[in-house]
């Protein structure tokens, strides 16, 4: 990722020795390469110019893309103007708000605080334990989610009743969605970021350290002036990879955890594509959406990318 | 020390929160497991913590007999193996141009990889593609769509270039072809990088659930997390329910449980083996890529 451009220099000198000459020597590297290429083009580049194909024709399997009826933004202008459109983006956003806020804090603040519990036995602990649910499937996890919270057997229903307090169905309440989503997610992923973090944060120089205490800096100072910059570049990479999902993370684990009770703050972009696009075969409005949001995303992380290149040392390219 | 006495006073908070975090991350999973052991007298009545009450292994036996569950336990298997072998092969064969030295066109190469990172294709063309590939209701959906991780090559290539380029350059005055560098000097000196990558394939094949509900419409194919998915969330007991949930709504309940530990159990098994090359890797890829 960041050291991609490292070796920019050489290549430029090694382009002088001909072209021909090099592509005789390095023909075995690009057979190896050829493989992984073919898997990239068909997989990730197709699908992408095939979702635009798609969406301005009216796509239909047997017919074939060329013998479709071109239809333009017809399917775009349809999504647009749709009732949807403003609650799958206010939930996309909303939902991807919380992971980039709380959800990307969590993991920041786990590491610094297991970073102050110095190299013990406990902070391995810690971190073993804590890493543990990123093994765990999302099927699992949110099978979990689902029998704890059940109105009727769940654990969190039997600790309100044994308070007096009435027994709820949180994943039927819309305005609890947002919450529970955000924090199965944390618990899901946070001991796992939290690692990159203490690499990151093993990083640092103990002079640094030195240096910070004897121009009398406290505890405070040092984080803030010394571990809060050291772990800069991992932070701002961390969340230049996390913007460039932003439109999409989660929507397979979404599928498993809604209920039409609860579209109006769970159905985001991802499932929306999923329901009318592979439930309903709306091959061409599914790939309209589908576009949609990849080239938002797209957009938004050149955008992030832009931003982090001006203010911070680090980017992704 | 200076700051003793607050220093003390935090780090007794520190190690306390730290305590009630990993206590969050068990809990779950501990509660899954005594639920799963537990008569479902003390289940319906929520009495149960992280230890079972009324010891039993009936909700086992009951899943245990029913083929279905059987049948996708061994595609898991299936899937997990050769799914494995497919990424780690396609993976290492890019990884290693990438962590050569420079030459043409390995920049392109290596834009092909990360760009990929940064943008999803899509549910619908990528669906269209795999049907087109006539991959649809096959064992191929699920080996080979996901079978590239960009993120996992990038930390091979990070490991291999962990090794001395002095050495490869040694074997290739020896007369030593790219294969023989790769396959006899720099996989073996990259043991522990082959591990930790092989295991991120394999948990994540073994976890995935989504390629199957794509692509897989012959019940006979899919894989544990399917079956998992029906019984365990959308309560749809429609195979099992001569076995499973016929009369008594308990038995489901802590039979759902024991799907759970089932279906889960081979990771947490080898979780604590090799947690530590998952830290080392992840060490690794952070630091230098």
């Amino acid at each position: 990722m960041g050291n991609m451009g490292r070796r920019k220099k050489a290549t430029g000198d090694q382009m002088k020795e001909g072209h021909k000459l090099a592509i005789k020597k390095y023909l075995p590297l690009y057979i190896m390469f050829l493989p992984v290429l073919i898997y990239y083009v068909v997989f990730r580049y197709v699908p992408l110019i095939f979702s635009f194909i798609i969406s301005v024709v009216k796509y239909q399997p047997a017919k074939g893309i060329l013998n479709s009826k071109f239809v333009g933004l017809e399917y775009y202008q349809q999504f647009i103007s749709s009732s949807f459109f403003l609650r799958l983006i206010r939930n996309t956003l909303a939902i991807n708000f919380l992971q980039l806020t709380v959800g990307f804090m969590a993991p920041i603040i786990l590491a610094l605080l297991l970073n102050e519990v110095g190299r013990t036995r406990y902070k391995k602990m810690v971190q073993t334990v804590t890493y543990l649910p990123n093994f765990i499937s999302s099927v699992v996890v949110v099978g979990m989610v689902v029998m704890f919270l059940s109105p009727s057997t769940g654990l969190v229903n039997n600790i309100r009743s044994t308070f007096g307090m009435e027994r709820m169905n949180f994943l039927t309440e819309p305005g609890c969605f947002w919450i529970i989503y955000t924090l199965m997610t944390i618990w899901q992923t946070a001991g796992y970021t939290a690692i990159i973090y203490l690499a990151s944060l093993t990083g640092i120089s103990s002079d640094l350290y030195e240096a910070a205490k004897i121009d009398g800096a406290g505890r405070w100072k040092q984080l803030w002036y010394v571990t809060l910059p050291g772990i800069s570049t991992t932070i701002v990479l961390m969340f230049l990879m996390k913007v460039g999902r932003v439109l999409d993370v989660g929507y397979e684990t979404i599928v498993l955890m809604y209920n039409p009770s609860i579209y109006s703050t769970s159905d985001v972009i991802g499932t929306y594509v999923y329901r009318r696009g592979i439930l309903n075969g709306e091959y061409s409005f599914g790939s309209a959406v589908g576009f949609f949001q990849s080239i938002i995303g797209l957009l938004l992380v050149v955008f992030a990318n832009k931003i982090a290149k001006k203010y911070s040392e680090a980017s992704l390219w | 020390m200076r700051d003793s006495k607050s220093r003390i006073v935090f780090q007794c908070i520190n190690y306390t929160f730290l305590f009630l975090l990993m206590v969050a991350a068990l809990y779950p999973v501990l509660y899954v497991l005594a639920a799963s052991l537990s008569s479902f007298e003390f289940l319906a009545q929520g009495k149960v913590g992280i230890i079972p009450r009324g010891f039993t292994l009936d909700a086992y036996k009951r899943i245990l007999s029913y083929p279905m569950l059987d049948r996708a336990y061994l595609n898991t298997f299936f899937y997990t193996i050769a799914g494995t072998f497919i990424s780690m092969l396609l993976s290492v064969l890019a990884a290693y141009p990438l962590s050569r030295r420079p030459f043409p066109g390995q920049k392109l190469m290596s834009s092909v990889v990360v760009v990929a990172m940064l943008f999803s294709a899509g549910t619908v063309p990528t669906f269209l593609v795999v049907t087109k590939l006539h991959m649809y209701n096959t064992v191929w959906s699920i080996l080979i769509p996901t079978a590239v991780s960009s993120f996992n090559v990038v930390l091979l290539k990070s490991f291999f270039q962990q090794i001395p380029y002095e050495l490869e350059e040694a074997a290739s005055l020896d007369g030593c072809s790219q294969m023989m560098i790769l396959f006899r000097i720099i996989l073996p000196l990259s043991m522990s990088g082959l591990v930790t990558v092989g295991l991120f394939y394999a948990v994540a094949q073994w976890n995935s659930y989504f390629p199957a509900m794509l692509y897989l419409r012959d019940r006979a194919l899919v894989p544990i997390q399917i079956i998992l998915r029906d019984i365990v969330i959308q309560n749809q007991t429609n195979e099992l329910s001569i076995d499973l949930v016929n009369g008594s709504d308990q038995i489901s309940e802590s039979a759902k449980y024991a799907t759970i530990v089932v279906a889960t159990i081979p990771i947490m098994l080898v979780y604590p083996f090799v947690q530590k090359y998952f830290v080392k890797g992840i060490m690794v890829g952070s630091v230098k890529g």
